[in-house]
């Protein structure tokens, strides 16, 4: 059966770009989450013709498939499940054109995110979604998950940034979702697509809105001596009609972390800090920095340090966005959540969630986009130590309960994949869930894309789709 | 718990709606946007969402409103805390049917389009029972991303309840320019204006934000000679809305038109000639509308694709 799907797929691509073998096949096996599943075997398309041609090919044996990209997912969305065809889409990476006055590119889905915004810098402009992984992440894949990023909360998610989609749908048929204009005649079939995980098809060509360099941007490290005071300090910055480029937040413990890693003068002995950007024209950038200065110290800030340069802002940012790399210096392993909450809320949630790992004798940081209260808790451990695997599931599954209780929602910007598909059903009523299948079914009749993601077993009557066994999550 | 508990308005809304055999139904809003999509048979009962604003919490920049409250209401709330939504406000014209149309004002080029604010959606489906898509929060992927559907549905797909808009900061000062210079020229020497009009001879600009900033972006766009003024008068936008992509507003033909400089939004006085749409969009259209309306009862006569 593999050997005819491998012969099927090697007649399409020749010898080299299809393999079958079990080292291969276990390169695969996984994303950057710790579900492990099953691949047949995996191929390399480079154009959309080679995709479509994979997914006839699929279709013909009867067999699932599933779009790869630089395989940086959390949630195990891109984990293979039943023997499924891997359709790595690393070597369409080519940036097709760009055009700086209508500011939008069309690009291929390996293309790598800060690639992309590299590529574009020459004409003053980025691509705005900036998840932490951008130096690995494609923007196939922030499609597929609707990905965020710190500098999102001004800027909106990868969906904000999307106009136009060529796909392969789940038949092998090629469409193009959305358009260049601003009305495409129609359903939003862009807008469904983009975060629908891999279940409605495989983009091969995406359209992306670019957005201008700022030309002045003001770069703040505020430390505090309470989770609450910088908590408030967000929530007073909002109330005071300030959309800041980004707030992200660092507990203690990650701040610590950071610091022996990146060697920033990030202090060590505050309870929280907040990294603030404000972005703009020069004017309003000083009066937006000094506003936040203002609320910051009313709110209990000890410290307002302002970035001096590029390099210092640099600097700053690095220890953000290498806090997951820090932590290995603790423990070697971790289990990085994603839920978001009010941010009015922000304080409670965080009382709660590290009460919940205090109950698990688990040790818990947390680093997150607090401007939109997209919560991050880490949750640090030793996998040889016996049954520790077991605590940090059930930390977890409390973590997303104490999210949900709070208003909040399952995924901010990590997706569902088959992390939390079991979690569906504590957010969405067996109604609305069904209508997600159904949706499901108008791309994907066969359920031949990318299954067994997403939405929970039994979504709809008849519904057999089950996690085979064997599968290590 | 996380299952969203439905308001007693939206489950009344409900029963009005009914089962599939209390046959063919039409939501209609403040009727601000004509018969777009075609004319609803007039067997279909017309059904209105319920008005209020539920929750309205500006330090989260978020508002949960009934969807027959109209855009001018809601924004004199949120007004009130500085706040708005980037929603056009028309006559009459009421969130859920802002919506179900789901055309932008004439600030997209710097408010982003209609469809980035709706957050979460209480909908009544075609089987007379209550759905809710996406989620309450700024930042929200778990599961599929429905709202974007049901925004441009015409209300084809379900009956808009409930729902979850993203708010922004009223801007401190807002300001038009306008003159006779070319709008690509303008384009380049200003930073993200909020509007940029063009009608093939005069430019517009809508320039929003702080004082400071807008006072440098005056004497920048002065250079090019435009100078403070009034927007074009609302008489002189056409009553057809063409879509163009922004690359090519130089070639919209005939006159008498504004264009959207960036967003590729025409106001024509002609109606834009049929674009052609693949195969492939057209069986997407029909599966989609038979997996939320199966029996075909929601605006019957209505459709999004020409």
């Amino acid at each position: 059966m593999t050997h005819d799907l491998t012969a099927a797929l090697r007649s399409v691509l020749g010898v080299d770009r299809v393999r079958d073998d079990p080292l291969d096949l276990a390169l695969v096996a996984r994303d950057a989450s710790m579900l492990r599943g099953d691949a047949a075997v995996l191929c390399w398309p480079e154009t959309t013709a080679e995709v479509a041609a994979c997914v006839r090919v699929a279709v013909e044996h009867d067999v699932p498939f599933v779009a790869r990209g630089s395989g940086t997912g959390l949630a195990g969305g891109a984990t293979p499940v039943g023997d499924a065809v891997v359709i790595c889409l690393t070597r369409m990476n080519r940036i097709v054109s760009v055009d700086p006055l209508a500011r939008t590119a069309w690009v291929e889905p390996g293309v790598v995110n800060l690639d992309l915004s590299r590529e574009v810098a020459r004409h003053g402009l980025h691509f705005a979604p900036d998840p932490s992984s951008q130096q690995a992440c494609s923007v196939g894949g922030n499609v597929a998950n609707n990905s965020g990023g710190p500098h999102c909360l001004a800027e909106g998610v990868t969906s904000s940034h999307i106009l136009a989609l060529e796909v392969v749908l789940p038949d092998g048929t090629v469409t193009v979702l959305g358009g260049a204009d601003p009305e495409p005649v129609g359903f939003d079939l862009r807008g469904v697509f983009v975060g629908s995980e891999g279940l409605f098809g495989i983009a091969t060509r995406i359209l992306v809105r670019l957005t201008p360099d700022p030309p002045a941007v003001a770069t703040m490290l505020l430390d505090f001596g309470s989770v609450s005071a910088a908590a408030e300090t967000v929530s007073a910055i909002i109330a005071a009609g300030i959309v800041p480029a980004a707030i992200e937040m660092m507990d203690a413990r990650i701040t610590a972390a950071v610091e022996d890693y990146v060697h920033a003068g990030f202090p060590t002995d505050a309870a929280a800090v907040l990294l603030i950007e404000v972005d703009g024209l020069p004017g309003g950038v000083a009066l937006e920095r000094d506003r936040v200065a203002e609320i910051g110290r009313s709110c209990g800030a000890r410290t307002v340090r302002i970035a001096a340069d590029a390099a210092e802002r640099a600097l700053l940012w690095k220890g953000r966005k290498t806090a997951f790399g820090a932590v290995a210096r603790i423990a070697p392993n971790y289990y990085l959540h994603d839920t978001v909450v009010p941010r009015t809320r922000l304080v409670e949630v965080l009382d709660e969630i590290y009460a919940i790992a205090d109950r698990h004798e688990l040790l818990v940081m947390n680093v997150f986009h607090a401007g939109d209260g997209n919560l991050h808790p880490l949750l640090v451990f030793d996998a040889r130590e016996t049954g520790v695997l077991d605590r940090v599931h059930a930390a977890g599954d409390e973590i997303v309960a104490a999210s949900l209780a709070a208003g909040g929602v399952l995924s901010g910007e990590h997706g569902i994949g088959l992390e939390k598909r079991h979690h569906m059903s504590s957010m969405f009523s067996d109604v609305s869930l069904d209508l997600q299948a159904r949706v499901r079914d108008a791309f994907d009749p066969d359920q031949r894309s990318n299954p067994t993601k997403v939405l929970p077993a039994g979504s709809r009557c008849g519904d057999l789709q089950q996690v085979p066994e064997g599968l290590w999550v | 718990m996380g299952v969203r508990t439905i308001s007693t308005e939206v489950r009344a809304l409900a029963d009005e709606v009914g089962p599939v055999a209390a046959g063919p139904v039409v939501a209609t809003g403040g009727g601000s946007s004509g018969p777009a999509g075609g004319v609803v048979d007039d067997a279909a009962r017309r059904v209105s969402a319920p008005a209020g604003i539920v929750e309205w919490r500006p330090a989260e920049m978020t508002v949960r409103v009934l969807a027959g409250t109209t855009v001018a209401d809601l924004d004199a709330v949120l007004g009130a805390d500085g706040q708005c939504v980037a929603m056009p406000v028309r006559p009459g014209g009421t969130v859920g049917g802002a919506l179900a149309l789901g055309h932008s004002g004439l600030r997209r080029l710097g408010w982003g389009p209609v469809r980035d604010c709706l957050l979460e959606a209480s909908v009544v489906t075609a089987a007379g029972e209550v759905a809710v898509a996406g989620g309450p929060t700024v930042k929200n992927v778990s599961g599929f991303d429905l709202c974007r559907l049901l925004v441009g549905s015409l209300g084809t797909l379900a009956v808009i309840g409930e729902v979850v808009l993203r708010t922004r900061p009223l801007p401190a000062v807002e300001r038009w320019l306008s003159g006779q210079a070319d709008p690509a020229d303008v384009d380049a020497v200003l930073h993200r204006p909020t509007s940029l009009l063009w009608d093939g001879a005069t430019t517009w600009v809508l320039l929003t934000g702080h004082e400071i900033d807008v006072d440098d972006q005056t004497q920048r766009a002065a250079t090019l000679g435009l100078a403070p003024g009034e927007p074009p008068p609302s008489s002189s936008f056409g009553p057809n809305r063409w879509s163009v992509a922004p690359g090519g507003l130089r070639l919209v033909p005939g006159s008498g038109w504004i264009a959207e400089w960036g967003v590729g939004v025409v106001h024509h006085p002609d109606p834009q000639p049929p674009r052609p749409v693949d195969p492939a969009i057209h069986l997407l259209h029909r599966r989609i509308k038979a997996a939320f309306d199966p029996t075909g009862r929601l605006a019957p006569g209505r459709t999004v694709l020409p």
